[in-house]
């Protein structure tokens, strides 16, 4: 067993630090001097001051050391858990920033992709086994997932916030609010979240529905499944064996889910304008912000390999052969 | 299932939101709304911010949240540019003593909203920041000597070098900070820090700030209600962060909002549209000039290098075009000095008329051939002198629609002339790069905002000497020792010498003219759209309404838009 779990941790650090080494130059690969930016929007007319700024600038950002240093005090920043300054919303610091974003991005994404991984797998095993539904019912999410989300996304937004007028668009919360712990205030909160919310709930549903279903009915068609009943067990015991065995998979695509879980975000921040960290990505990749890029990366790579390692648990926990595999000398 | 559902949405949301304020909490403040910002009494503005706001330094005048500056740190003077008038605002009076000597006296009993006073101290103590590199002002102590403190209340100023349209520029452009809560501060911290909780002296106080919006509260004790009779009528302003135009745009036909500084495009057919709609202009253009779009050479490059080839490519351009399809006439064409119409009595009309440009292709043709510029292989588009090919780009940044497009028709005038131009769209981060560095072709930029001198705007062309990057002037790298010797003399002339500024300038025309080392296009509006649904009696040039730039844009506010706020009227409650 420790075995096991030293030979996975090895391979997270590794992977850990071959991932914040190109999340470090990626942007550094970006066209355009964001120092000279900031001193062009400060507008500075004598040499000097621009000099003086500048000086300032790279000595904050830390551009006036060799690269390589840069790049050590870079994992020194890490550990210490300072990302540095942000260039777009100079003077905030990038954790400040980051974690601002992070309750509203988790308190969709997190919400969404379990209640509909959770919804999607009940209602796929009980469609294998209903021909009705399983006609009728489920190709309306064949559809639904077959559609380019963004475009669902800005489709709902229009149907169901301007036309109908159900939902507000755009923001957290209203602009005339005050935050606080007020009934008023939490309304607010979730009927502006619910659109967001339920468009990427329908969409993840439809894809574990159609998923589960696929899965279960192979499962049904196993010999072990046709064995079962041959001996005479029950057809609901049948398929809670069958559903075990098909729920694997779909824990691994969930751990996925998770991991990726602010990569996901983007598109449905910026058509709900949720100003989360898929909002933040998109305004520091326009303003080549390196140090909001980078610090939100980071917490990018944290979430996969953090998710990859708690899916790792879990099927040793869900899956008696990890278990055996484990075991054994190899 | 489907009620079980609804309970863990419930549930889950419930939790959720308590997540939230949790993170958020504290910053609420004291509403008296109990929890909201009751509808009659806020402001809601957008337009100006774009991205989360995060120092309240009025020092850093580029990015300061909006309203730091007018709101809360107010200046010496304000400048109404449309009357072209200063008003005493926190000076009482100011005058220039004799030719180098500039003394200005303070109102009585001003106050920070710490409940110290404003006196002179404060006013040499702003003016000697200056002496820092890295403060945008730091040009002043070029020419200025000395800052002293005569009494309670006076300062002056002895200058070395009278430059009486900057300084004119200064005192009413420069927001006064608080000396004894700025004295201590470094360099870094004044020209970087983010001062939060600004101490200021204005209308309006600090009340909260989020990701997407920066909150005022009225100053109850504003020093201009007493002595300037005003009084502001929001009771909260509230500046919204923006996303998108199109965001802002729904969210002001919904009322959410009550001015936008967007850029609307198609606000035309809406203003007609019964959607309670108002711009300062009944009519196309709708909204005031606000700055001068220019087309910018890059005069050390051939075959830009040529006065005939850019008089050519000037009279190539179909503005016209531009300002009926690109922007749906929300702009005007510009005068061929590029002087905003606020500055019309200083345009030389008959020099104009002889040595101005319009478009028309055949000209451009014939131009083109006089100088020598002939199209020896056949394909239409003519060559350089030497038989080379010309490809030119010019360059826009990419996002900005309204220029890209104007880029394309901008390029398409030129081939029509013979012209090889083709539009380019760099992210904007290059382009500034490039304009800057002078690795350009051609490229727009429109910085220079309405102003109190036409001063800004020569400078801005003929600026000397050229640097290995160029910052703020003179992209196009145009080397004139003459103009710029002219421009200087400008800077030196008194402000009231209307005369002797008008026979300077026409003589500045007169080389810009014949020299085009810029090509201005047309005039950005001062983008503004108000709704009527819940404050009236916003900027109009017609009828009672006050005649005030309606903008909270930065650096607007003290040139007149801070009575704006006073003039506002709760719209009749239906």
């Amino acid at each position: 067993m420790a075995r096991y779990f030293g030979r996975k941790l090895l391979i997270y650090a590794l992977t850990f630090f071959v991932a914040v080494t190109i999340n470090w130059l990626i942007p550094r690969f970006m066209p355009g001097d964001p120092v000279r930016a900031m001193v062009a929007r400060a507008g500075l007319q004598t040499p000097e001051g621009v000099a003086a700024m500048r000086e300032y600038y790279s000595s904050l950002f830390g551009f006036d050391v060799p690269v390589w240093q840069q790049y050590l005090n870079f994992w020194g920043g890490i550990l210490r858990g300072d990302l540095g300054v942000s260039l777009l919303a100079f003077p905030e610091p990038v954790t400040s920033l980051i974690l601002g974003a992070v309750p509203l991005t988790l308190g969709l994404l997190i919400p969404a992709i379990l209640l509909s991984w959770w919804a999607g797998n009940k209602f796929g095993a009980y469609a294998a086994r209903k021909k009705v539904l399983d006609n009728a019912v489920l190709p309306v999410w064949y559809v639904l997932t077959a559609t380019p989300y963004m475009w669902l996304a800005i489709l709902m937004a229009w149907a169901l916030g301007k036309v109908a007028g159900l939902f507000p668009v755009g923001r957290p919360y209203s602009a005339s609010l005050v935050p606080e712990w007020s009934w008023l205030f939490i309304t607010d909160l979730v009927s502006h979240w619910f659109l967001p919310f339920l468009s990427l709930f329908l969409v993840a549903f439809g894809g574990w529905a159609i998923g589960m279903r696929n899965m279960v009915i192979y499962e049904l068609e196993a010999d072990y499944a046709h064995y079962l009943s041959s001996l005479g067990a029950p057809p609901k015991l049948v398929r809670r064996y069958a559903f075990r065995n098909a729920l694997l998979p779909q824990i691994t695509g969930l751990a996925l889910q998770l991991g990726v879980i602010v990569g996901g975000a983007v598109v449905t921040e910026i058509v709900f304008d949720y100003r989360g960290l898929g909002y933040l990505v998109l305004e520091a990749i326009k303003a080549t912000d390196f140090f909001l890029l980078q610090g939100i990366f980071l917490f990018i790579v944290i979430g996969v390999l953090l998710a990859n390692f708690v899916i790792d648990i879990v099927y040793v926990l869900v899956d008696p052969r990890t278990r055996a595999g484990m075991g054994g000398d190899r | 299932m489907r009620n079980r559902w609804r309970y863990l949405v419930l549930l889950l949301s419930v939790g959720l939101a308590a997540a939230c304020t949790g993170v958020d909490g504290g910053e609420g403040g004291d509403g008296e709304g109990g929890g909201s910002y009751p509808r009659a009494q806020t402001l809601f503005t957008s337009g100006t911010q774009w991205g989360a706001p995060v120092n309240w330094n009025p020092i850093m005048n580029w990015t300061y949240a909006t309203g730091t500056v007018g709101l809360v740190y107010e200046t010496l003077f304000l400048h109404d540019p449309l009357t072209g008038e200063f008003e005493p605002w926190l000076a009482e009076s100011g005058d220039w003593t004799n030719d180098n000597t500039y003394e200005v006296t303070l109102r009585e009993e001003l106050t920070w909203t710490d409940g110290e006073p404003i006196t002179a101290e404060d006013v040499v103590f702003t003016v000697n920041l200056g002496e820092m590199k890295s403060v945008p002002y730091n040009e002043l102590w070029k020419f200025l000597d000395s800052a002293e403190a005569v009494d309670e209340r006076t300062a002056r100023f002895t200058f070395s070098e009278p430059r009486y349209q900057q300084w004119a520029n200064w005192v009413y452009f420069s927001p006064i900070v608080p000396k004894h809560l700025w004295e201590d501060r470094s360099e870094k911290d004044v020209t970087a820090g983010a001062n939060e909780n600004p101490v200021g002296s204005g209308p309006y106080k600090y009340e909260a700030h989020d990701q997407d919006r920066q909150v005022w509260v009225k100053n109850d004790d504003w020093w201009g209600k007493e002595a300037l009779g005003l009084d502001v009528k929001p009771r909260y302003v509230v500046d919204l962060v923006n996303s998108s135009n199109e965001a802002a745009l729904s969210q002001l036909l919904a009322g959410e909002i009550d001015l936008s500084n967007n850029f609307l495009p198609g606000i035309a057919d809406l203003v007609k549209g019964g959607y309670k709609l108002h711009t300062y202009f009944s009519q196309a253009p709708y909204m005031l000039a606000a700055n001068t779009t220019w087309m910018v050479p890059n005069t050390t490059r051939a075959p830009l290098n040529d006065p005939a080839f850019r008089r050519a490519l000037a009279n190539s351009v179909d503005v016209g075009k531009i300002v009926n399809s690109v922007y749906g006439q929300i702009v005007s064409p510009a005068d061929p000095t590029g002087l905003l119409p606020i500055w019309d009595e200083y345009i030389d009309k008959a020099q104009v008329d002889r040595l101005g440009y319009s478009f028309d292709t055949n000209r451009a043709k014939s131009l083109l051939a006089q100088a020598g510029y002939r199209d020896t292989n056949g394909d239409g588009l003519v060559e350089n002198k030497d038989g080379s090919p010309i490809e030119l780009t010019l360059a826009t940044p990419s996002g900005w629609t309204d220029w890209n497009e104007s880029a394309r028709v901008i390029a398409e005038g030129a081939k029509a002339a013979g012209i090889n131009l083709t539009s380019e769209t760099p992210a904007d981060t290059v382009v500034q790069d490039i304009r800057e560095s002078g690795d350009f072709d051609l490229i727009l930029d429109n910085q220079r905002q309405m102003d109190n001198t036409p001063w800004r705007y020569l400078e801005y062309v003929f600026g000397l000497p050229i640097r290995e990057s160029q910052t703020t002037v003179n992209y196009g790298r145009y080397e004139n020792q003459q103009a710029w010797d002219l421009v200087n003399q400008l800077d030196a002339t008194k402000i009231d010498d209307r005369a002797g500024m008008k026979a300077v300038i026409s003589r500045l025309h007169r080389i810009q003219l014949t020299e085009l080392p810029m090509i201005p296009l047309w005039y950005n509006g001062l983008w503004s759209q108000a709704s009527n649904s819940v404050w009236t009696n916003w900027p109009a040039d017609s009828g009672d309404a006050p005649r005030l730039v309606p903008t909270m844009w930065r650096g607007y506010l003290q040139r007149g838009a801070i009575k704006m706020l006073a003039e506002l009227r709760p719209a009749e409650q239906q």
